[in-house]
């Protein structure tokens, strides 16, 4: 990715990998690598705005598509702008984009698995039907069916995808809750009284919640890439604001034209970012599937 | 089929047999120093609780080790080394040494049906024609109480109860005329009705082929039900072979002792139950240089905890324990517990004794 | 008249076209035992989940310290008050408790639910449990996995015991058990009912334990009782072929199984197979 980071970063990155070794372990190298790539990315998402070294919005056209010289690592982008910079600022809305999809289709998705999980027979009926039904839509024509509604924004599209992904995790969420449910010590809370919420919120949900984890790093990274597409469509965030997608979109005029060094390096990220998440998930879901 | 009974040498013998398993990245003994003798014919029985090795001795006799382990000791079949078998004599080796085990649905392919999975060995590994393989089976089934043989086949794992499903492993067990069983809880899954059916048929079919059979349970009564001696294990070692006539009421080991003692009596209620207290040893938790059975043992001694005692003989059969003869001097043997014993709570009754 | 915590009639169930209970009635006596004697298909699992409201009888009455239970509660507040009446154990010590919570929380999550006390009463009172059932501090702070088979139903049991039930319900809770444990577990459910006079249904298929801890007996035999007296009656001088057939069944010193002489009951080897 953007690998020309500076010192600091890297110090801080290591660190964290330390601490977080107990939340990795059964992860293989793989999944160390891949914590230490979203590591890095969630830094930049934070402090990407105020470390970048030049200002990502000021745009000077006598610059536009000048490579990699003086202070500028990665060159200019179209417009004259400092093309780090740009990706360290965008770095934000890439990533929160992602997780807003993720935690919304998280609490969807769990909410009704488990409710169709604890009450079984027609409610579970019901539920299973919504969620196949949602199944047939794919995230980025909900989203483009959002931005005509709603208008073009991240809002918008990020909703859209929530709701679209949202019946995976469901699906396996409902499966592993009708394990759980059907154990005996869930027999035994009953037996001793225990309300149907304290026992799905207390002992059916933690029991899960590896998979739940496992899920929604797969997921993150899915997000990334159908809302970079939805941003390179126009239809999630706008120009000018620094964005992956919409850097991808911005400057793809550049390939034909032999300066590819803009867009790429934005794809690399997506791509690098993206990869991260899908072997973590990945290695935590294999670890959460072991360890039932 | 194989008719003699004795034979000078055993048709299967295990010596200092030790094994490691790799689990959680430390290596770790599941059997040590096993040593274990079974002649042409002749049914012995292996008693153990969790932990004692009894499974994986079976496992190590029929090379189903995980991979990784580290085996060390000599198995031998018919005087061949077994550890050594590969290719053509492993599968050879499988021929003569069969296994049954006790949950018979994990043990079978559920989209295949019965008669494929009974004839398989018969045409793979015999080269026996299908339709003869097929009748065989028929045949087999008859032996182990399974009328309309030919529908049967055509079932699927399925549509048959537990026991119906053991006793079509048996009969495919004693389709290739193995000269050896080994039966690893084989009846623990049963009903108890059904397991007694099923003991009685494993007792005349091992009459009949003159099978040996290492017969592997928690429960000492079942042993002796049908084997003529029984092997004792705790801590992945052999702790006592006993003549299973001779083992619930003279026993050799303080450890078979207590388990005989603390089954309940199906004919009276003992005002307390002679448990022992703490919990089953598993090898690798066990010492190297003492008795594994001494913390727990109403008879424990200094000279217990010296060093590891050896299996030696003693009144036709084999003890790890070095006070065995001494107790048997005594009037109740093993069986009778020091009165001031506190880990025997109540007193002399609390033996648990069968009416003799 | 009716000294009795738990009274059972004319219960019945049907899962579609199969009569899994058909008309069982029985009663267990303050501080009595009554043993359930059945095999596979008996119907007794059955009766266990109906008594502490699991399942939902077809017919038939079920009365437990006076209140009927007779269908399962939708009320919360009903729900709690009969989990003081009737607990149960069950018999996999693995699935039985919940693998997050150590042998403390599991415990103290029941008194909070029963009990309003502060949290320094709870305590005492789970250490009081814990005593009873054998645990030693180590154990208590333990996580399930770190615990062995016997330990764990120890849990179970303490579990049950914190609602403070007049009944507890043992479904096979000693069965998965090796030996020497079970001759523990068998002692302390001795202990136990000396000392707080709870009653017990115990649920088995062994007869030397329903022998060791039950004063009455009702066999099973596909949903229907077939026997019923005390323990030592219908154990020494069985009237009913299976029970007769039961008890010749159970490995004991001396014991020869014979073949045809115990087919049992249920086992289709004889019969024709669908085409």
């Amino acid at each position: 990715m953007s690998a020309a980071a500076p010192a600091p970063l890297v110090t801080v990155h290591a660190s964290r990998a330390r601490s977080a070794t107990g939340l990795l372990r059964g992860t293989g190298p793989a999944g160390i690598a891949s914590a230490a790539v979203i590591a890095i990315a969630t830094v930049v998402a934070i402090v990407g705005k105020l470390v970048a070294p030049y200002d990502p919005t000021s745009a000077n056209l006598s610059l536009n598509f000048i490579g990699p010289s003086g202070g500028h690592f990665l060159g200019y982008d179209f417009e004259g702008r400092d093309v780090l910079s740009r990706l360290l600022a965008g770095a934000q809305s890439s990533m929160l984009g992602p997780l807003a999809v993720v935690i919304g289709a998280l609490v969807l998705g769990s909410l009704l698995a488990v409710i169709a999980a604890w009450r079984r027979g027609a409610v579970d009926a019901v539920i299973s039907s919504v969620v196949d039904v949602l199944f047939a839509f794919p995230g980025i024509l909900l989203a483009v069916l959002a931005a005509a509604v709603f208008g073009a924004g991240l809002t918008a599209a990020a909703t859209a995808l929530a709701i679209a992904y949202m019946p995976y995790v469901a699906r396996v969420l409902r499966g592993a809750a009708l394990k759980e449910r059907s154990q005996p010590y869930v027999a035994a809370l009953e037996v001793q009284g225990a309300s149907a919420t304290a026992i799905c919120l207390r002992h059916i949900l933690p029991n899960i919640a590896p998979l739940i984890v496992a899920q929604a790093t797969t997921m993150f990274g899915y997000a990334m890439v159908d809302l970079a597409a939805v941003s390179f469509l126009g239809l999630g965030v706008q120009p000018p604001a620094a964005d992956w997608g919409v850097m991808i979109s911005e400057n793809q005029v550049g390939i034909p034209e032999g300066y590819p060094l803009p867009a790429l390096a934005a794809g690399a990220c997506v791509v690098a970012v993206v990869i991260a998440f899908n072997l973590l998930g990945e290695r935590l879901f294999e670890r959460a599937q072991g360890a039932r | 089929m194989n008719s003699t009974v004795s034979e000078s040498e055993p048709l299967l013998q295990v010596e200092d047999l030790t094994v490691r398993l790799t689990v959680e990245g430390r290596r770790r003994p599941v059997l040590r120093d096993v040593a274990l003798q079974v002649r042409a014919g002749e049914a012995v029985g292996l008693v153990g609780e969790s932990g004692s090795g009894k499974s994986m001795t079976a496992k190590a006799i029929d090379r189903l080790l995980p991979r990784g382990a580290e085996v060390s000791g000599q198995i031998r079949f018919a005087g061949q080394d077994v550890r050594g078998l590969e290719g053509q004599a492993l599968r050879s080796y499988r021929n003569k040494v069969a296994m049954i085990f006790q949950d018979p649905r994990a043990h079978v392919n559920p989209v295949r049906r019965i008669g494929d999975f009974m004839t398989e060995a018969l045409r793979t590994n015999l080269n026996v024609a299908a339709a003869d393989a097929g009748k065989r089976a028929v045949a087999m089934l008859d032996q182990v109480g399974i009328g309309h043989g030919e529908r049967r086949l055509r079932q699927y794992p399925h549509e048959l109860s537990g026991g119906m499903l053991q006793r079509v492993m048996i009969a495919a067990a004693l389709l290739t005329e193995p000269q050896l069983l080994l039966a690893d809880e084989p009846t623990t899954a049963l009903d108890v009705t059904t397991q007694a059916e099923v003991m009685a048929i494993l007792d005349d079919l091992r009459r009949e082929y003159g099978l040996a059979v290492l017969f592997i349970t928690h429960d000492l009564d079942l042993a002796a039900a049908i084997c003529d001696r029984t092997a004792v294990m705790y801590a992945g070692q052999i702790v006592e072979v006993r003549e299973s006539a001779l083992m619930h009421d003279d026993p050799l080991h303080p450890y078979s002792a207590a388990l005989a003692a603390a089954r309940p009596d199906i004919d009276a209620a003992a005002g307390r139950l002679a448990a022992i207290g703490g919990r089953p040893l598993s090898a690798f938790e066990a010492p190297d240089a003492e008795c594994a059975f001494a913390p727990r043992c109403p008879h424990a001694a200094p000279a217990c905890r010296e060093a590891l005692p050896p299996l030696v003989e003693l009144d036709g059969g084999l003890s790890r324990c070095v006070r065995a003869a001494e107790l048997r001097g005594r009037g109740a043997g093993l069986r009778g517990a020091t009165p001031s014993d506190p880990r025997l709570a109540a007193g002399p009754t609390s033996g648990g004794q069968t009416g003799e | 008249m009716s000294d009795n915590v738990l009274e059972v009639d004319g219960l019945r169930k049907e899962f579609g076209d199969l009569v899994a209970v058909d008309d069982v009635s029985f009663t267990v006596p303050q501080a009595g035992s009554l043993a359930i004697v059945g095999e596979s298909g008996s119907g007794k699992t059955t009766i266990a989940r109906m008594i502490v409201g699991l399942e939902r009888p077809t017919k038939g009455t079920i009365t437990a310290c006076g209140q009927d239970r007779s269908t399962p509660s939708r009320s919360a507040a009903a729900r709690k008050r009969r989990g003081r009446e009737i607990q149960i154990v069950f018999q996999d010590p693995y699935t039985s408790l919940d693998p997050r919570q150590t042998a403390q929380a599991t415990i103290d999550e029941v008194l909070k639910l029963h009990h309003g006390w502060p949290a320094d009463r709870r305590r005492e009172r789970i250490a009081e449990l814990t005593g009873l059932v054998g645990l030693d501090e180590r154990q208590a702070r333990a996580l399930p996995r770190a615990l062995s088979g016997g330990q764990r139903q120890r849990v179970a049991i303490a579990r049950a015991l914190a609602a403070e039930p007049r009944v507890l319900i043992l479904d096979e809770s000693v069965a998965a058990l090796d030996v020497s444990i079970q001759a523990q577990v068998l002692n302390l459910l001795a202990d136990i009912r000396d000392s707080t006079g709870v009653s017990y249904v115990l649920i088995s298929h062994d007869l030397a334990v329903v022998r060791q801890l039950t004063n009455d007996v009702i066999v099973l035999h596909r949903g229907v009782v077939v026997e019923r007296g005390t323990t030592a009656s219908v154990l020494d001088d069985p009237q009913h072929a299976y029970t007769k057939r039961l008890r010749a069944s159970v490995p004991r010193p001396g014991w020869k199984p014979r073949r045809g002489a115990l087919l049992a009951a249920g086992d289709t080897a004889g019969e024709e197979p669908p085409p």
